[in-house]
């Protein structure tokens, strides 16, 4: 028997380590791993409470994640290749167009 | 010995029969690769191997030796652990994907413990597979990135632009089915096709049920033979082009396994179409008295299948060939003789039909490649996304509509 | 106990693999990582019966949009980015921030999860057939939900083809 908070603890350590990810990494793609990452974690909570509750609306809610994960990585991945097309470049501090 | 194996099933049942399966798979590889040189050769009018062994037949051995005893070169500036992930990546899915098909629809028993003709049986049997050939873009991508060198490079980026656009499809072509049957069991969904239009025509998928989907099963198996890289959608490895692809920098066994992971998915891929279609292991015969005599069609095709190796092995060119092929007719006359018997006729039955069907789509994919040419690219991408997944969704507007029509 | 030793296997396997994508120079071992993680994270679905979110979890995630991250990182060149520095100016700021935020989020479960009914889930048998309940609640009490999910996924397409294309 696995206490839920066990894997709360997963959860928030998985959570973290995206954060951690997103907010020191200059690759922009590294960036965008690290964000699926974190939407895996709350999963990880979603299905957790489900079980503890009994039902299946947490599996629904990891559903619609998963679709906003795929729709992030399509448009993320493909802003990544138009810039990459343009200033030949995948480091997040050097995308400083807009910081005139 | 029946109390340890109520204790321990999974040692006592499920072990041996993966030990089994793997090894029937294995060698079955090895003979599908002689089984499509000699087919190929024939549509070409040539021979194909004649030299080791009687027509060839030790011809995969042959090339298993080569195989292990070939230098194994890793280019230099290639990523090792991700060259050398990529090869078992590729095997151990594609022989995974084996392990949910059911060969039959007898429980057998094993010191008490009764057991499916199948490593399991999942209630998501289905999606599993899908999930399995999902994952097994990633040999060839990694293949072909790891490899640093460009042709690799270029095949890895077609093939995974290709598995990702055609999985769709794929996915899309199957749900007619899924509707009909009503559930992701692939026993299950053999069991539904069961019954028989005017008492002789088969109620199988392919054109039983409230809408026959010989649209879908087309679209499943276009889709299905670029899934598996197949020609005539082998952009992946196009030769005249790319060199050999993905695999271009892959020497001795490591090449031999992105071999073997290819002919072990189309084994998958025709055991699905059976599944899915072709009613997996019913017979295509009602089981009335009128049509008794169908119970002995499989000791009928082994019986003559020997006499004819028989007859033809005495008068084989070579003095071994004279010897090997009449003791192979003898093995299959001796198997017909066992298939008589009361209790494993029937135990036959199930996986006779399944494997001759799975054969005949074998065939099929030979055929194939031994007679269309290979797309272009952008045909591919083309043909892919304007044509297979429109139909595709269309078939499941129609299958749904006609399942809520005649549920009424 | 074979329940405890799948968990825990796949857990600690998750939170490897979640330090190597961020740690890994190489974008390409990054992503092989990820998907380690998120195959351990579908591990870890399996073990609480969640079979179909296990499915979606490995068709969608490993095997879809995880193909498009490699894809996309093959098409970009990778040798200039080795040898680039790999960590921002503020990491430091960075790091120190998102472990503040771990220890929040450590200690806001470590007290609440006295609150939590311990070690009594629910039946399991209430949750055996998921794949038919999964879409039984889909598809009557959350219809809007997943049509509005529909057309969130119609724009994006559209959106990345707009985004890629040469000229439009």
């Amino acid at each position: 028997m696995i206490p839920t908070s066990h894997y709360l603890f997963l959860s928030l350590g998985l959570f973290t380590i995206g954060v951690i990810g997103v907010v020191t990494r200059r690759n922009v793609i590294v960036i965008l791993m690290s964000i699926e990452l974190m939407l895996n974690a709350v999963n990880i909570n979603l299905v957790a409470f489900s079980r503890l509750v009994g039902s299946v609306e947490g599996h629904v809610f990891a559903i619609f994640i998963i679709t906003d994960a795929a729709a992030e990585a399509a448009v993320g991945l493909g802003i990544i290749i138009a810039f990459f097309r343009n200033r030949e470049t995948l480091l997040g501090d050097e995308m400083d167009l807009l910081k005139w | 010995m029946n109390e340890f194996a109520s204790q321990h099933p999974i040692l006592v049942v499920a072990l041996p029969k993966i030990v089994v399966l793997l090894l029937v798979l294995l060698t079955s590889l090895a003979y599908l690769t002689w089984f499509e040189r000699k087919v190929v050769a024939h549509i070409q009018s040539r021979w194909g191997p004649y030299r080791v062994g009687p027509h060839g037949l030790l011809q995969p051995l042959a090339d298993g030796v080569k195989f292990l005893f070939k230098e194994d070169v890793t280019p230099a500036g290639a990523d090792k652990f991700v060259y050398f992930l990529a090869p078992f990546l590729s095997l151990s899915l594609a022989i995974t994907s084996i392990a949910v098909i059911p060969f039959g629809p007898k429980e057998f028993t094993v010191f008490g413990q009764p057991t499916p003709l199948a490593i399991t049986n999942l209630n998501i049997g289905l999606l599993v597979l899908f999930a399995i050939t999902s994952m097994g873009v990633y040999g060839v991508a990694l293949a072909g990135w790891s490899s640093n060198s460009k042709y690799p490079l270029l095949g890895g980026l077609r093939s995974s632009a290709q598995m990702i656009s055609y999985e769709l499809a794929l996915t899309m072509s199957v749900v007619g089915v899924i509707l009909m049957a009503g559930t992701f069991n692939l026993s299950e969904i053999v069991m539904s096709q069961q019954g028989f239009h005017w008492g002789f025509l088969p109620r199988w998928n392919l054109i039983g049920g409230p809408m026959p989907q010989l649209l879908g099963f087309l679209l499943f198996f276009t889709a299905a033979v670029a899934e598996t890289n197949r020609a005539p959608f082998d952009l992946a490895e196009a030769e005249s082009e790319l060199v050999a692809g993905f695999h271009t920098e892959y020497a001795s066994f490591k090449f031999a396994m992105f071999f073997m992971a290819e002919y072990s998915s189309m084994i998958t891929v025709s055991c699905l179409a059976t599944i899915l279609f072709f009613g997996g292991w019913l017979s295509p015969f009602p089981q009335t008295a009128a049509f008794a005599w169908a119970h002995y069609i499989p000791a009928a095709a082994f019986a003559l299948a020997g006499l004819a190796l028989i007859f033809y092995g005495i008068r084989y060119l070579t003095m071994f060939g004279r010897v090997v092929l009449p003791v192979l007719g003898v093995v299959l006359g001796a198997l017909a003789l066992l298939f008589i018997r009361p209790g494993v006729t029937e135990f036959v039955q199930g996986p006779f039909w399944f494997l001759l069907k799975v054969v005949f789509f074998l065939f099929v994919y030979v055929w194939v490649r031994g007679t269309l040419p290979r797309l272009r690219y952008d045909q591919l991408m083309g043909f892919g996304w304007k044509l297979l997944l429109p139909l595709s969704i269309l078939n499941v507007v129609i299958t749904s509509l006609a399942i809520v029509l005649t549920q009424r | 106990m074979l329940d405890q030793i799948v968990f825990y296997f796949f857990a600690v396997l998750a939170v490897i693999s979640a330090v190597m994508v961020v740690t890994r120079r190489n974008v390409v071992q990054s992503a092989i990582f990820l998907i380690t993680a998120l195959l351990a994270t579908a591990g870890i679905f399996l073990q609480l019966h969640a079979e179909f979110l296990f499915i979606v979890q490995v068709i969608l995630y490993a095997g879809g949009i995880m193909v498009l991250f490699v894809f996309v990182i093959m098409l970009v060149s990778l040798d200039v980015s080795l040898n680039q520095v790999q960590f921002n100016r503020q990491w430091w700021l960075g790091l120190l921030l998102a472990l503040v935020l771990g220890a929040q989020l450590t200690i806001a479960v470590a007290v609440g999860r006295a609150g939590l009914p311990l070690g009594e889930p629910a039946p399991a048998k209430m949750l055996e057939p998921s794949t038919q309940l999964v879409g039984r609640v889909l598809f009557s009490e959350y219809v809007l939900p997943f049509e509005i999910a529909s057309i969130l996924l119609l724009v994006a397409m559209i959106g990345a083809v707009v985004m890629a294309k040469k000229k439009i």
